[in-house]
């Protein structure tokens, strides 16, 4: 379980996130959802640990993150950022199976590469993907491989941030269901930044609603367009009138 | 604040920025050697480094040296003319080239080619979140980026300069040879005479500092880059110039050392 306590984080003046409360429960799909600078990334952030935030605490089954041995810490996590993050100098194989060649986890390299081929099997990519460099795929299929890279070393806990930004409403959907599937089929934890009203509905199996800084609106999936909440209300139409600002 | 005192604010603003980035650089250089000899290691991203940094950059040190070595000689000639010294070009080119150019052409080009490509290559991974991936692969950006190629260029860069000194030689002995009537074999003998053991050590000594110097200058401004397309930019001349005005201070503070008497 990942519970987020009292969370801040400033940059300069601009505060970002003014006492963030969160928790996501074990072998649950927590959607996070908000307008953009809200601080979604952030949040993410903070707690993989890739930034600090300034007080609060966050805490991984009751062990702060912060304290916690940081090799063994990540080796529970897989994310798939927004641009995918591939590595431009390896091949796709090797972008899927980075953790498998590397550290506590490494395999041999034949042992590597079949299980980067069958990853990238379970998104949808033939294994003559393999070879090609990432400069060489099209922004959908990154997006595969940075989930199948995500998905490599089963971890128990998987990271989206802005999965379906820049793909076509198809491939979107695609990714979508592909996301959802695979946190079913390994029984992971999910935590799934955006601001894509489809994907909330095939991801999430709760949301969490972040503005000016604090969670504005939590609840399971089923009960967000009956809220009443008028900030989640208002997101969910995407209208421009509303207590959201257009122009921020 | 009255206005009188806006310059010495700005002066005081500017000197304690230059002393913490002078400060943040020598923990980045600190930190990159400690991490060249703790575990864990990678290999592969070392012998990719000592192929981009050395054997790539063979072609440019090559034809930087002998156009130098070739022009000293000229240059040494001419001079000489004016108090009958024409004959000692092969020993001013020898020492010439092993004890400043050679080191300092090579560490220049260095500086050009590879601290460039060095700070290009992780700003561009900074601003694409690779370096937060790699993170989250549980992989130290300083272990899997800086140290190979630090230590690649510590290595790789003396026989880089090595091997320019040669060519420079060479290019002053075929202009010497060929344009102003020097005998080869003369000329040979009179180069390897003249030079000392401590000539060859300092250059070799200077190509490990600027080595050292060309690769710490791009990962530390590749990792510190700002965003989008004009941190990358950015980065990628501030190291060069950090590099190039670093390398010739380092040649002037270990020419004082190897050669004051």
């Amino acid at each position: 379980m990942i519970e987020l306590t009292d969370v801040h984080k400033s940059f300069g003046p601009k505060k970002v996130l003014s006492g963030v409360n969160l928790t996501i429960p074990r072998g649950e799909s927590m959607v996070v959802i908000g307008g953009s600078g809200t601080g979604k990334s952030v949040l993410l952030k903070c707690v993989l640990g890739l930034m600090t935030q300034d007080s609060g605490t966050i805490t991984l089954d009751g062990e702060d993150t912060q304290k916690a041995e940081r090799d063994a810490f990540l080796a529970r996590f897989g994310m798939l950022f927004q641009g995918g993050a591939l590595f431009d100098s390896l091949p796709v194989w090797q972008n899927v199976a980075f953790r498998l060649l590397r550290g506590s986890l490494a395999r041999p390299w034949p042992e590597a590469r079949e299980i980067a081929v069958e990853k990238l099997r379970r998104v949808g990519l033939t294994p003559d993907v393999a070879d090609l460099y990432p400069a060489e795929l099209s922004g959908g299929m990154q997006k595969r491989v940075g989930l199948a890279r995500a998905i490599a070393a089963e971890p128990e806990i998987i990271f989206f941030d802005e999965p379906t930004t820049g793909l076509d409403p198809i491939m979107s959907g695609v990714i979508n269901d592909l996301i959802r599937e695979i946190v079913v089929e390994m029984g992971a934890t999910a935590m799934t930044i955006t601001h894509d009203m489809s994907s909330v509905r095939v991801i999430a199996d709760k949301v969490a609603m972040l503005h000016g800084g604090k969670v504005q609106w939590t609840g399971p999936v089923g009960d967000m367009d009956a809220s009443g909440d008028p900030y989640l209300t208002q997101f969910i139409s995407g209208s421009a009138e509303g207590p959201i600002e257009a122009v921020r | 604040m009255k206005p009188l005192t806006y310059p010495l604010a700005a002066l005081g603003r500017a000197t304690l920025g230059f002393l913490a980035m002078v400060g943040r650089v020598a923990i980045f250089a600190g930190q990159s050697l400690s991490h060249i000899i703790r575990p864990p290691f990678y290999p592969r991203e070392f012998l990719n480094a000592l192929l981009n940094i050395g054997y790539f950059s063979l072609p440019v040190v090559g034809l930087t040296a002998i156009f130098t070595g070739a022009a000293l000689a000229l240059q040494i000639y001419s001079g000489g003319q004016r108090f009958s010294a024409e004959a000692v070009v092969p020993q001013i080119v020898a020492i010439g080239m092993v004890r400043e150019l050679g080191p300092v052409l090579v560490g220049l080009m260095i500086a050009a080619r590879v601290t460039s490509s060095i700070a290009a290559e992780i700003a561009t991974m900074k601003v694409t979140e690779q370096i937060d991936a790699l993170v989250t692969l549980s992989t130290h950006p300083m272990k899997y980026l800086t140290a190979p190629r630090v230590l690649a260029a510590i290595l790789v860069v003396p026989a880089l300069v090595g091997i320019g000194d040669i060519i420079g030689i060479m290019g002053g002995y075929i202009v010497g040879t060929k344009q102003l009537g020097f005998a080869p074999g003369a000329y040979i003998n009179n180069t390897w005479n003249f030079l000392e053991t401590a000539d060859i050590v300092s250059s070799l000594v200077k190509g490990a500092v600027f080595g050292f110097i060309a690769a710490v200058m791009g990962c530390y401004h590749g990792m510190n880059s700002g965003r989008g397309a004009q941190g990358v930019g950015r980065a990628t001349k501030t190291s060069v110039e950090a590099a190039a005005i670093l390398i010739l201070a380092a040649n002037f503070l270990l020419t004082s050392f190897f050669f004051a008497t």
